[in-house]
């Protein structure tokens, strides 16, 4: 037990004395919380538009008003002809034309039916649906004021459950908890172990009386406690900074954290007894780790979208158990009998890749 | 010239040596193009309904049969009360509930006036808010279909009607996101580089498999997805020579700097990272905060993005697109310059 914690204190050494390291370990979640917190966000402001007014009546000038005094819009130029349409999405001045045909109060009144154009650049087509979105909503906005006294009428009451104001953060901060832990935990741990076999010094730890087992165990402690303050710097930050609050138990979403840390340790274990330099153990983290946890979690892209294979790979990512359990407590606010699914999946994980590596840890060096 | 040309070899030999690092570049690509363009798909089609149908009407059928019809919801629930479909969306069994209410058809035919309830779990605030938009305009449809049943087709008339015609140019799905190409910038960890020659002995090989990996992301988006520039292919390998000799050279900068190979790869990582959220797939540059757009300015992969865009789905050509030329080969000339004056200073 002596043996095993100077062996842990000699982790911790070499983490601190490469302090360029630790700060970017730290560093990391504060970036990725205070970016996609306030600059990338779903919301869409001051978008590019330019309006094309064949009509010029009463009509188009209202709406006109309406597009210049929305804070979403940013009306940059007012076009004359198509061709300047395909020109300005071309050079990407504007993202969105909005065209009013000819004699189009005339159509309105008299006709009773007059058809507006919204013309949306869709090399970014999530984009040009939202844009085309609120561009609709401002001119329904204006029909409804136009007419009134419709009869039988239904009117849809929305409720818009844990995230009443569609805050961004509410769905990335699980994300990102489950990113960050994944990267400290699996990623540090592979590729300090494979540079103790790359640079040669494995020999020298492996001669020592601790079991070999126990050797790799150490290396994971202090990633442990890092991910740990991680935790902890991820949920100060969410709630204080990003008003995301905890709905649920903070000690029951510690606790979640924790096996999910032992289970992102226990893959960063298996990637070590696999890799045989830095670079490939580094590699294979990515590629294994972050592409799927990044894609496949659930937390950039919705998983039901998926094509079906994929949703069945994304069942094999524990990073997705884990970000499912953080929605529940800490944003839904239930209790553990709700997660137990998930639990014991993660337990499963633990189990199964600490097994592997006991199984493919080699004693010998060739 | 010689000694370039042999420690060329040299860097081929290494890298061919232990290959998993090009294996798992080439992989990385081929998983990224392939999953990527499905994942990114916001368009939602599966969504988890639950109903709670209290008015059992003729109406409410034809309202419930209209919404599962449409294709965009999956019907996995079917609840008595409100507090068992709360259930169903705490259980990830459904996204969306929607409660119709005891005397909903009555109210609607008599008092011409009646609600609906919908809720939706708002975690994603775009999943709900796409779904919420779904059913909201189903239900406009249904009950536009039933106002004319209702009324005499002479009344009906009489409103006014703004119809919104959106129209979508360009390629109406973004597929194709040379997303890898940063990933490059990981495969960059120098170890100690003493001369010219060397520097270039250690960029070469890395610069020749960028320019592979793009030309496979293009033979990609043709075969699988069908995308074919509308610009031409020469101002897309223009701007990709230039760009990974930026990355490069951004790499260099990096590798000067580090201490040890883990501290190097560490800290390209976190630039990828932060130029990756930073470059504008996810979100629009222009609709970030001005802090954000000025660390944008930055951003060397953002151009790049821009380009590959620009070129791919509009057709732009150079003139389009000086402005971004100008600014990628800054960052290759301020990079690679850098690097080199730490290094020599270095090396004294």
């Amino acid at each position: 037990m002596k043996q095993f914690r100077a062996f842990i204190k000699k982790e911790f050494f070499h983490i601190f004395r490469d302090w360029r390291t630790l700060l970017l370990l730290i560093g990391i979640p504060v970036a990725q919380i205070t970016i996609l917190g306030f600059a990338v966000t779903d919301e869409i402001k001051n978008s590019e538009i330019a309006i094309f007014d064949e009509a010029n009546d009463a009509t188009s000038q209202n709406l006109e008003g309406r597009f210049r005094a929305s804070k979403y819009f940013h009306v940059v130029d007012m076009f004359h002809s198509t061709s300047q349409i395909d020109e300005a999405f071309r050079k990407g001045t504007v993202k969105l034309v909005v065209v009013f045909p000819k004699n189009l109060r005339e159509d309105l009144m008299h006709g009773n039916k007059a058809q507006i154009q919204l013309v949306a650049d869709a090399s970014d087509p999530n984009m040009a649906t939202i844009i085309a979105g609120y561009a609709s909503a401002i001119i329904m906005d204006y029909q409804l004021e136009i007419t009134d006294n419709i009869p039988y009428v239904i009117e849809t009451k929305l409720r818009m459950l844990y995230n009443p104001e569609l805050k961004g953060a509410y769905n990335f901060v699980p994300g990102v908890m489950g990113m960050v832990l994944m990267l400290i935990c699996a990623m540090m741990t592979a590729v300090s172990i494979v540079r103790e076999k790359e640079l040669g010094t494995m020999e020298v730890l492996l001669v020592s009386p601790l079991k070999p087992f126990m050797i790799i165990v150490a290396k994971a402690v202090p990633f442990m406690v890092l991910s740990l303050v991680n935790v902890a710097i991820i949920l100060l930050l969410s709630v204080y900074a990003l008003n995301v609050p905890i709905m649920g138990s903070t000690t029951l979403l510690v606790f979640e954290s924790f096996l999910f840390i032992i289970a992102s340790l226990a893959l960063g274990m298996v990637i070590s007894t696999l890799a045989n330099t830095q670079q490939t153990a580094m590699m294979m983290s990515i590629v294994i780790l972050m592409v799927p946890t990044m894609m496949l979690s659930g937390y950039i892209y919705p998983i039901e979208n998926m094509p079906v294979i994929l949703q069945w790979v994304s069942h094999i990512v524990p990073a997705k158990w884990y970000v499912n359990i953080v929605k529940a407590v800490m944003i839904k606010g239930l209790g553990i009998e709700s997660v137990i699914k998930e639990n014991i999946i993660l337990l499963g994980f633990i189990v199964l890749l600490t097994a592997i590596t006991v199984y493919r840890f080699k004693i010998r060096l060739e | 010239m010689r000694i370039l040309g042999f420690l060329l070899r040299k860097e081929f030999l290494q890298i061919l040596r232990n290959p998993s690092v090009i294996y798992i570049v080439f992989q990385s690509l081929i998983i990224q193009m392939l999953i990527l363009p499905f994942a990114a798909n916001f368009e939602m089609k599966n969504i988890n309904l639950s109903i709670v149908d209290n008015d059992h009407s003729t109406y409410s059928q034809q309202l419930i049969n209209k919404i599962t019809s449409s294709g965009y919801f999956i019907l996995t629930d079917y609840s008595p009360h409100y507090p068992q479909a709360l259930k169903a969306i705490e259980d990830n069994k459904a996204d969306l509930i929607v409660e119709i209410p005891e005397g909903f058809e009555r109210d609607l035919v008599k008092n011409q006036k009646t609600d609906i309830f919908l809720s939706v779990n708002a975690i994603s605030g775009t999943k709900g808010g796409l779904a919420a938009s779904y059913t909201s305009s189903i239900i406009t449809d249904f009950n536009a279909d039933i106002r004319e049943t209702l009324i005499q087709s002479s009344r009906f008339n009489s409103l006014p009607e703004l119809e919104i015609v959106p129209e979508n140019w360009f390629n109406p799905y973004m597929n194709y996101r040379l997303y890898m190409v940063p990933g490059i910038l990981e495969q960059i960890n120098v170890s100690p580089i003493k001369k010219m020659d060397f520097i270039l002995s250690k960029l070469i090989p890395f610069w020749i498999i960028g320019m592979i990996v793009l030309t496979l992301g293009l033979i990609i988006a043709y075969i699988v997805y069908d995308i074919v520039p509308l610009g031409s292919y020469f101002t897309i390998y223009v701007f990709g020579a230039i760009y990974l000799v930026a990355m490069l050279g951004f790499g260099l900068l990096i590798s000067t700097y580090s201490d040890t190979q883990q501290q190097s790869q560490f800290i390209s990582f976190f630039f990828t990272l932060i130029f990756n959220m930073l470059c504008g797939l996810y979100t629009p540059i222009s609709s970030m905060p001005q802090w954000a757009q000025d660390m944008a300015i930055f951003n060397p992969l953002r151009y790049f993005v821009e380009v590959m865009r620009d070129v791919v789905l509009k057709g732009s050509q150079f003139s389009d697109l000086l402005y971004q030329l100008i600014a990628i080969i800054s960052f290759a000339v301020i990079f690679n310059v850098w690097a080199v004056i730490i290094k020599k200073g270095l090396d004294k």
